[in-house]
């Protein structure tokens, strides 16, 4: 499957011409793709589901039922939501903002959005709770306005946006960027409103790599630890998020319920992007028809 | 004759240790370990540099069965050196009596750390369950510190309600109602209470919660030692499978041992460690209050009992923890 925004060349350049190869050898190539792909990502995985498989289906269903590991879950995917839909709205803005205005400092700004990439997630963490705390900058006017950000679950949301961020406007920042303004143009001429411009004309178009940016956004932010847990409180029931629990398992060495918390991320992620993939590709193929 | 040089050459070749302990061992180990160092040069000629890892001691048992190469453990917990022994067979199962004091060269108890002034008039256990204080210690399920925390609550509430378990229960149920964040470790705890100003009282070791104040010292903290306690041990032991690998036991035992010399005794002192040499005991007799010290083994059984009542999963901590 191509990468996100491949398929989005202009329509006179649809139909690909057979790519000449410029490695030699699909064969070793392939096989080396396949064999790097097996034991970095693959086997590891393999090795997590099989230590779960160790407690069998009763096993896995009583680690996975508990009301604890199920508020944990329930925290987890709220908080991840919440900083998605937070990361779409800003994202796409600034995606907006880079690809379409000409500003001082836009290399800087362009740098900054890789950040939180860059950046050990815990370091993150502390920054944040540092910032949000009672005794911090942003704290001492949120916290008499009654507003509690650390240790609350609008803390792990806000540590899951910061490090999740940058994965929606780096999508859809390439695809903006291809965009032709022409058609919006045509649009212009034709009477249209801006706002219409963008929901039948632009937002069509950039769809496929948002979707994607955003769904890769709540994976990432399913499986962060680093900066939830300096600023979640790590209250159980309250503000304990799953990776702290697997983490807690590990403590009580007690592998196979961490694989078992684990296992249920892992499952998600890979749904979560195989959809994504999925009716990415069936979007691009009515496209493609259509054009 | 080349081979007798060879073999005269054999202890000058340098030699490396490393020693896995708990979190906030950190600067205490920094100070001990060039003073050893230095001894054992002088005494067999060889230069010996150890290393130091630091973490919570689960996750440094963790680390070690799963391979991490270290010559000598010095945890702040029995079981984390058990488990090397009941997982691994990576320590040798009579570990505890090889050393005097049950391989625990020193000493501490969970104490308390309150405000200047201590505006809350925090003295013993018992207010810690009142309505108006806030407590801050680490989450016991990752933090060996705060398990001892955990214990000496619960047998401070056992010995008060004439060993009435329901009873001691409650107590630390209401206790852990007190507490508005659990960080995973104790310098995260630390943190919380002295950066970020949230909770009246801090409960960590004696040593750590000196340590703060000596830290702190234009923030004025001041230390209460609760009239009865919990003894918590800082046992240590060579890793019998990795010295014999690495050919390091001599050293290694050499490096423990100097925990309990008067030299070694007297940096644990000074950074507030409780020690047994009696003239070191004599000289810092000031620094430590004296305290009522219950052992886990009087009152639990021993530890691989603690570890299934208690910390296993399901056990009692899960109990009063999760229902708080």
């Amino acid at each position: 499957m191509g990468s996100h925004g491949q398929g989005l060349t202009p329509p006179h350049s649809a139909k690909p011409v057979k790519a000449r190869r410029v490695l030699p050898g699909f064969g070793i190539t392939m096989g080396l793709t396949l064999t790097y792909l097996g034991i970095i990502v693959l086997l590891p995985l393999a090795a997590l589901i099989l230590k779960s498989a160790e407690i069998g289906i009763d096993g896995f269903w009583q680690v996975l039922s508990s009301p604890r590991v199920l508020a944990s879950f329930q925290l987890t995917f709220t908080a991840a939501l919440i900083a998605t839909l937070i990361n779409a709205a800003y994202g796409l803005l600034m995606a907006w903002i880079l690809v379409r205005y000409d500003f001082p400092g836009k290399r800087f700004v362009d740098a900054l959005v890789d950040l939180p990439f860059a950046l050990p997630t815990a370091v993150a963490g502390v920054a944040l709770t540092t910032l949000f705390a009672g005794t911090g900058w942003y704290g001492q006017w949120l916290e008499p306005a009654g507003i509690q950000v650390v240790y609350t679950i609008t803390g792990v949301a806000i540590a899951m946006a910061f490090t999740s961020v940058p994965f929606v406007i780096r999508t859809v920042q390439p695809v903006l960027e291809t965009l032709d303004s022409q058609i919006e143009e045509a649009s212009v001429t034709l009477g249209a409103y801006p706002f219409t411009i963008f929901r039948r004309v632009i937002l069509p178009m950039i769809a496929p790599a948002y979707l994607t940016g955003c769904a890769l956004a709540f994976a990432r932010s399913l499986g962060e630890f680093g900066a939830v847990i300096f600023i979640a409180g790590n209250l159980p029931f309250k503000t304990e998020i799953a990776a702290l629990l697997i983490f807690i398992r590990l403590e009580e060495f007690d592998y196979p319920a961490a694989s078992a918390i684990a296992a249920v991320l892992l499952a998600l992620a890979f749904i979560i992007l195989f959809a994504t993939n999925a009716l990415q590709a069936r979007w691009l193929r009515r496209r493609e028809a259509s054009s | 004759m080349p081979a007798a040089q060879a073999q005269d050459a054999k202890p000058a070749q340098p030699v490396e240790l490393l020693n896995a302990s708990y979190d906030v061992a950190r600067e205490l180990f920094a100070a001990i370990n060039p003073v050893f160092a230095a001894e054992w040069q002088a005494k067999n000629g060889q230069k010996v540099e150890i290393k130091q890892s630091h973490a919570g001691t689960s996750a440094q048992a963790r680390a070690i069965l799963e391979g991490l190469q270290a010559d000598v453990v010095t945890f702040n917990q029995v079981t984390d050196v058990q488990i090397l022994h009941d997982r691994g067979n990576l320590v040798a199962a009579d570990w505890q009596k090889r050393l005097p004091n049950s391989a625990s060269p020193f000493y501490s108890l969970p104490a308390f750390l309150v405000r200047k002034g201590n505006p809350k008039g925090i003295k013993d256990w018992s207010d810690l369950i009142r309505s108006d204080v806030k407590v801050i210690f680490p989450n016991p399920k990752t933090s060996g510190n705060a398990r001892y925390t955990y214990l000496a609550a619960y047998a401070y509430a056992l010995e008060k309600n004439g060993g009435d378990q329901a009873k001691a229960q409650d107590f630390v149920r209401q206790l852990f109602a007190n507490v508005p964040v659990f960080d995973t470790g104790g310098r995260g705890a630390t943190t919380t209470f002295v950066e970020r100003n949230l909770g009246d009282v801090l409960i960590t070791f004696e040593s750590e919660v000196n340590g703060i104040r000596r830290e702190y010292g234009d923030k004025g903290f001041e230390v209460i030692v609760p009239p009865v306690s919990l003894l918590a041990e800082f046992p240590v032991s060579v890793v019998d499978k990795v010295v014999d690998r690495k050919g390091t036991r001599a050293v290694a035992t050499a490096y423990l041992e100097f925990l309990y010399t008067d030299k070694g005794q007297e940096i644990l002192a000074g950074f507030f460690n409780r020690v047994h040499a009696p003239a070191v005991v004599a000289k810092y007799k000031g620094q430590f209050p004296e305290v009522r010290l219950v052992k886990v083994e009087d009152v639990f059984g021993d530890w691989a009992k603690v570890q299934k009542e208690h910390f296993a999963s399901g056990g009692i901590l899960d109990k009063v923890f999760v229902n708080r």
